[in-house]
């Protein structure tokens, strides 16, 4: 039952199979036997029992609340959610219990979903591999998949296998964990710059990023205003398309949401025909730094949709290659601003000084946050300075609004979708990627994704197939702006092309010692 | 991508109680009672002497009445001269220029950004949601209550009102602006290229109006920050966010101003308009409207001098206070070869002088930024409106420039038009606090003339509540007591002096009408025409000098047997009827 898709269990739910308290137990359960994953900061186990009670007495007298009702899902822990501690892996807000919930939780809950628990990510959501939060780093439950492990058999220079275990990606590597590894059936994530679609591409999910101002951001701890959308991470393309079916729609609480009426809900067609589809492929983002497995991957879709009479063509975004340096001002600006209001005063982390009110600021700030988040305040407020504004912050809008247009006029020539990698290459290890500092990986893992944010568009992650290690690779498919029931349609066809292989967690759900051992070796590890 | 804006509507949305802060009711800085000015004709003394002795106004030329002509014109040119208290013969003019900074309180049932009440002297931090506390993940949602009361006063202020405007973040930590930035409008404000024309009294007497005008830089819509409540003794901060995220109106006024009293007036027309307008309270003892000014002083000809900026001006007396104890500061400052600093100063109105705050090391940096979760404000009208457009979604400010309502200045000219009374009557009618709605309550109910009603409100019952420092809701007198008195007096039931002590009577709230208080007192005038004449006869036939001397043409004698008939009708004849009487009996 764990291993099915939202819609199947759904429907499992509906005919009687399975009761929303023994899904939700089933889900808890494996919660536990994966916590060395260290997927959630938080585990909502009463409320969670609490709701799928309510949910049953629903199902029970045929008040079903929709697809959603009784389903266990998971939020990223930077989704203000009433009465359950919010942290966004930070000093900062431990402990924090905020009074109310984000609007796309409280639709989530509306709707009869199970909230499981709040799934980590990395601090205040910057970085791209859920390593840097203060619960400590994500891992990718694909370290642990009988794919992964027998092609790390054949490699006889494999170390240590538990010491060797992989990223998951980020920001939002919590949520892509937690559903990878069964324990939910969707979770949100957010996406500023790549945070949803990176992690679903390294850990095989679908991720999703909506078109901005379709999706209501009150209550989501903002990292840059203008460019964060709540995420969707699921198992299958349709999963996504529920999810977004609750949650899109304009909020009163959120002005930037848009007030066209939306064409609910996102039913999928199944598209038996590309060949009235213009897919782009953008010459810009093939880049040296692109693997080999990657770069094929993605020819070999260019390919399928071709093959199926498609047209395929290159297209040109000139100004890609200047979106993470605008990013980067963009980014660290507005994250000086948003993150101001953190002084210790009304909640979160106080420090013990009270010498002055500005010594308390000062000490608090320096204790609640980690390198990264000051890091990015520090040069935020050096391209707001007066002096600097002009030079930095001003010509970065500007080049903002070209890449945003390179896509208006790649659309306008014609093309449908777009066609891109998600990631340079698959997951790597932790040890690996702790090699470079968060802002160089950040850089990194954000090429192909992070423009979509500039420009507000709709974007995809589609896993499509294993590496040689034997770990997922994805792709991602980018829609005109509003345009996402287009954009997943094209996706919900090609997924079903690729048939990407499950997950084989075996060991994992069945044999609860061996997961046991591997846990005290990994936290073994962690503490050298 | 275009959005449209979303209202908050005026509900509240969840108003919580954030109690970490225990403090007193009020600040006790604003609760003080501020004395009103009173249009600026009070005779103050300056500390410096003037150059033509006499008003300060009287060199600036007056402006042309209701145009915006001022614009783009020196300023300097119209400034009224200083001369430092010591300064000799020959030695140069100083002139003074004062810009001003207004912050009026939004009247609204909700804040600019949030669903939570606005109301003063609520217990501290009760009216406080989500937003205004700064939780993370809350946004702002823009009050369209605050977006209208921009546009009209933008429309009363003589502005043009950008039809698209940005909100801005401007950032400093402060233990009351919980997030570490203010939402206001810095790149471009909702109103701008306005003006403010003002009345100033000249003459002898200080008795005519002159108009002035003082140009409007701009309004912008902003938030208030909440109060800081700084405990000394436990050496603590305590905070109350009522106030954080009301709405507030910027209004900037150019520096065209000159002087103490100017500025007073033009804050005191201001307020005059924001309150028939509604548009705020803006009462100043209540902290709804704050002035801060900019002042400088210069020799005329020559460049601006440095300005300081003084702060803390929590009433209109004080503004006026502060603003020529500081442009005499300058003056000595200067004179005796010192120099002014740019810098805040704070006006203390017990010591009557500006301090140094010296508060900011070295040049505060708002790092301003564009408000991210705000989509540009656009307003539309008759001619830009959508087909179709959801009322509830759109502000027309053709619609709203048809509602507005009267202003002070027409209000000031029908009231000389319908009751030929003197301009400056008008400025005193409408600068009090409800003696204009007295006065008309008056007139309604009264036979009497308006003119003589203007007489009886401004003379007799205004000398009254100065005299006991009274606002006119406090009187003990009501319109219609009034009204009545006033009749007694048109129909000669009693003299204007019996009318005094009626009124005097009326003064000690015992309850009686004028009616009764005039048959108790038996103050009625003698209608009686014979009894009268027997009088008169009585009277001269008992004071023959005194007729003698009426007889050889003492001008005076015959007030003084006016003056002892009336004391044998115990004041209740008319003298002019005594005087008819008298005349004829010596055949005058």
């Amino acid at each position: 039952m764990l291993g099915r898709s939202l819609r199947e269990v759904s429907a499992a739910l509906k005919q009687g199979q399975i009761t929303p308290t023994e899904l939700c137990q089933k889900c808890l359960s494996l919660i536990k036997k994966t916590k060395f994953l260290n997927a959630y900061i938080t585990v909502s186990e009463e409320v969670a029992l609490k709701q799928a009670e309510e949910s049953e007495k629903r199902y029970k007298t045929g008040q079903s609340l929709g697809d959603l009702d009784g389903i266990p899902i998971a939020v990223k822990d930077n989704f203000s959610t009433s009465g359950i501690e919010t942290t966004c892996a930070s000093n900062m807000l431990k402990g924090y219990i905020p009074p109310y919930n984000a609007t796309v939780v409280q639709k989530l809950l509306d709707q009869g979903a199970l909230l499981m628990g709040k799934t980590n990510l990395d601090e205040f959501a910057m970085g791209s591999g859920s390593t840097d939060g203060v619960f400590g780093p994500v891992k990718n439950p694909w370290s642990y998949s009988k794919q992964y492990r027998e092609k790390r058999k054949q490699n006889p220079h494999s170390e240590n296998e538990d010491s060797d275990w992989l990223i998951t990606g980020g920001s939002s590597g919590g949520s892509a964990a937690a559903v990878s590894a069964f324990t939910c059936y969707a979770a949100l994530g957010s996406d500023t710059g790549g945070s949803t679609r990176n992690p679903a591409a390294h850990c095989g999910l679908v991720g999703f990023k909506p078109s901005y101002g379709l999706v209501s951001r009150h209550g989501l701890i903002p990292l840059v205003n203008s460019m964060d959308v709540p995420g969707i991470l699921t198992r299958c393309v349709d999963d996504a398309a529920i999810v977004l079916g609750a949650l899109a729609g304009p909020d009163p609480r959120d002005s930037t949401t848009v007030h066209e009426p939306i064409n609910k809900p996102f039913m999928l067609p199944s598209l038996a025909d590309v060949s009235k589809l213009c897919i782009g492929i953008p010459k810009e983002y093939l880049v040296p730094e692109l693997s080999s497995e990657v770069q094929s991957l993605w020819s070999k879709a260019a390919d399928l949709f071709e093959s199926e009479g498609a047209k395929v063509i290159e297209v040109s975004l000139p100004h890609t290659s200047y979106s993470i340096v605008c990013y980067h001002v963009l980014c660290t600006s507005e994250v000086a601003s948003n993150m101001a209001r953190f002084d210790g005063l009304q909640y979160g982390h106080r420090c013990d000084i009270d010498v002055s009110t500005e010594a308390m600021y000062a000490a608090t700030r320096r204790e609640g946050f980690n390198d990264v988040v000051r890091g990015r305040i520090l040069s935020g407020n050096f391209f707001l300075l007066k002096e600097n504004y002009e030079n930095y912050f001003v010509k970065a809008q500007k080049v903002r609004r070209l890449i945003a247009n390179d896509f208006v006029n790649a659309f306008n020539s014609g093309v449908d979708v777009l066609l891109t990698p998600t990631t340079l290459s698959e997951a790597v290890p932790y040890l690996e990627f702790i090699k470079e500092d968060n802002r160089t990986r950040s850089a990194q893992d954000d090429i192909f994704t992070q423009a979509v944010n500039m420009a507000g568009l709709p974007a995809v992650s589609i896993p499509v197939a294993l590496s040689n290690q034997g770990l997922p690779i994805g792709l991602q498919f980018i829609g005109r702006a509003f345009c996402d029931q287009q954009l997943l349609t094209v996706a919900k066809w090609f997924e079903k092309q690729v048939q990407f292989p499950v997950i084989q967690l075996q060991e994992l759900m069945d044999d609860c010692s061996a997961v046991l051992e591997n846990e005290k070796l990994a936290s073994v590890s962690l503490k050298q | 991508m275009a959005f449209l804006m979303h209202f908050q509507n005026y509900a509240s949305q969840g108003a919580s109680r954030h109690s970490e802060a225990e403090s007193p009711d009020q600040d006790p800085g604003v609760t003080m009672a501020a004395p009103m000015l009173r249009w600026g004709c009070r005779g103050r003394r300056w500390a410096f002497a003037r150059v033509d002795g006499g008003s300060c106004h009287r060199r600036g030329a007056p402006t042309g009445s209701t145009s915006n002509r001022i614009r783009g014109e020196s300023s300097v040119a119209q400034q009224p001269l200083h001369t430092a208290q010591k300064t000799r013969k020959g030695e140069h003019k100083w002139a003074a220029v004062v810009g001003l900074e207004i912050h009026a309180q939004i009247s609204s049932n909700s804040k600019l950004f949030s669903g939570s009440q606005v109301r003063f002297s609520a217990p501290p931090n009760s009216l406080v949601s989500f937003f205004d506390a700064s939780l993370p993940g809350t946004l702002p949602v823009l009050n369209r209550r605050c977006v209208e009361a921009a546009v009209m006063t933008g429309l009363a202020l003589n502005c043009h009102i950008n039809k698209k405007s940005l909100f801005d973040r401007k950032h400093y930590f402060y233990a009351d602006l919980p997030a570490g930035y203010q939402i206001t409008q810095q790149r471009l404000p909702i109103a701008v290229n306005g003006s403010l024309i003002y009345g100033v009294c000249a003459g002898k007497k200080q008795s005519q109006v002159i108009p002035k005008t003082v140009r409007i830089k701009q309004i912008q819509l902003e938030q208030d920050s909440g109060k800081s409540l700084h405990d000394n003794l436990r050496s603590q901060t305590l905070i109350d966010l009522n106030r954080a995220g009301v709405g507030l109106l910027e209004v900037v006024l150019e520096p065209d101003m000159s002087c103490g009293e100017e500025a007073a007036t033009a804050v005191r027309e201001l307020q005059l308009i924001l309150q028939a307008l509604g548009t705020s309270q803006a009462n100043m003892a209540e902290g709804q409207l704050r002035v801060d000014a900019n002042i400088s002083v210069h020799h005329p000809g020559e460049p601006l001098g440095v300005r300081t900026e003084v702060k803390n001006l929590n009433s209109i007396r004080f503004l006026a206070k502060a603003i020529d104890y500081e442009i005499q500061r300058q003056i000595n400052e200067l004179e005796n070869g010192g120099e002014i600093l740019n810098e805040t100063r704070s006006f203390h109105h017990k010591l009557g002088c500006t301090m140094s705050m010296r508060d900011k090391e070295g040049k505060q940096d708002y790092r301003f930024m564009p408000e991210p979760n705000l989509p540009p404000l656009v307003l539309y009208d008759a001619t830009s409106l959508p087909a179709g457009a959801d009322p509830q979604q759109v502000i027309n400010i053709d619609q709203i420039r048809e509602t507005l309502p009267e202003l002070p200045s027409v209000t000031r000219e029908k009231l000389v038009q319908q009751y030929g009374m003197l301009l400056e009557h008008s400025f005193t009618l409408l600068n009090e606090v409800g003696l204009l709605e007295f006065f008309q309550n008056v007139i309604k109910e009264t036979r009497a003339e308006p003119k003589k009603v203007t007489s009886w409100v401004l003379n007799t019952f205004l000398g009254y509540l100065k005299q006991q420092n009274l606002a006119v809701s406090e009187s003990p007198v009501t319109p219609s007591a009034l009204a009545e008195l006033l009749d007694l007096l048109d129909s000669r039931t009693i003299s204007s002096s019996a009318a005094k002590q009626v009124f005097e009577e009326l003064w000690k709230r015992e309850g009686k009408t004028p009616g009764q208080i005039v048959s108790e007192k038996q103050l009625e005038l003698m209608q009686d025409q014979g009894a009268l004449e027997q009088l008169c006869h009585s009277v001269m036939e008992a004071h023959p000098q005194v007729v003698m001397d009426v007889k050889n043409r003492n001008p005076r004698a015959i007030n003084k047997l006016i003056g002892l008939v009336r004391k044998a009708t115990q004041s209740r004849a008319d003298p002019v009827m005594i005087k008819e009487i008298l005349e004829k009996k010596l055949s005058l």
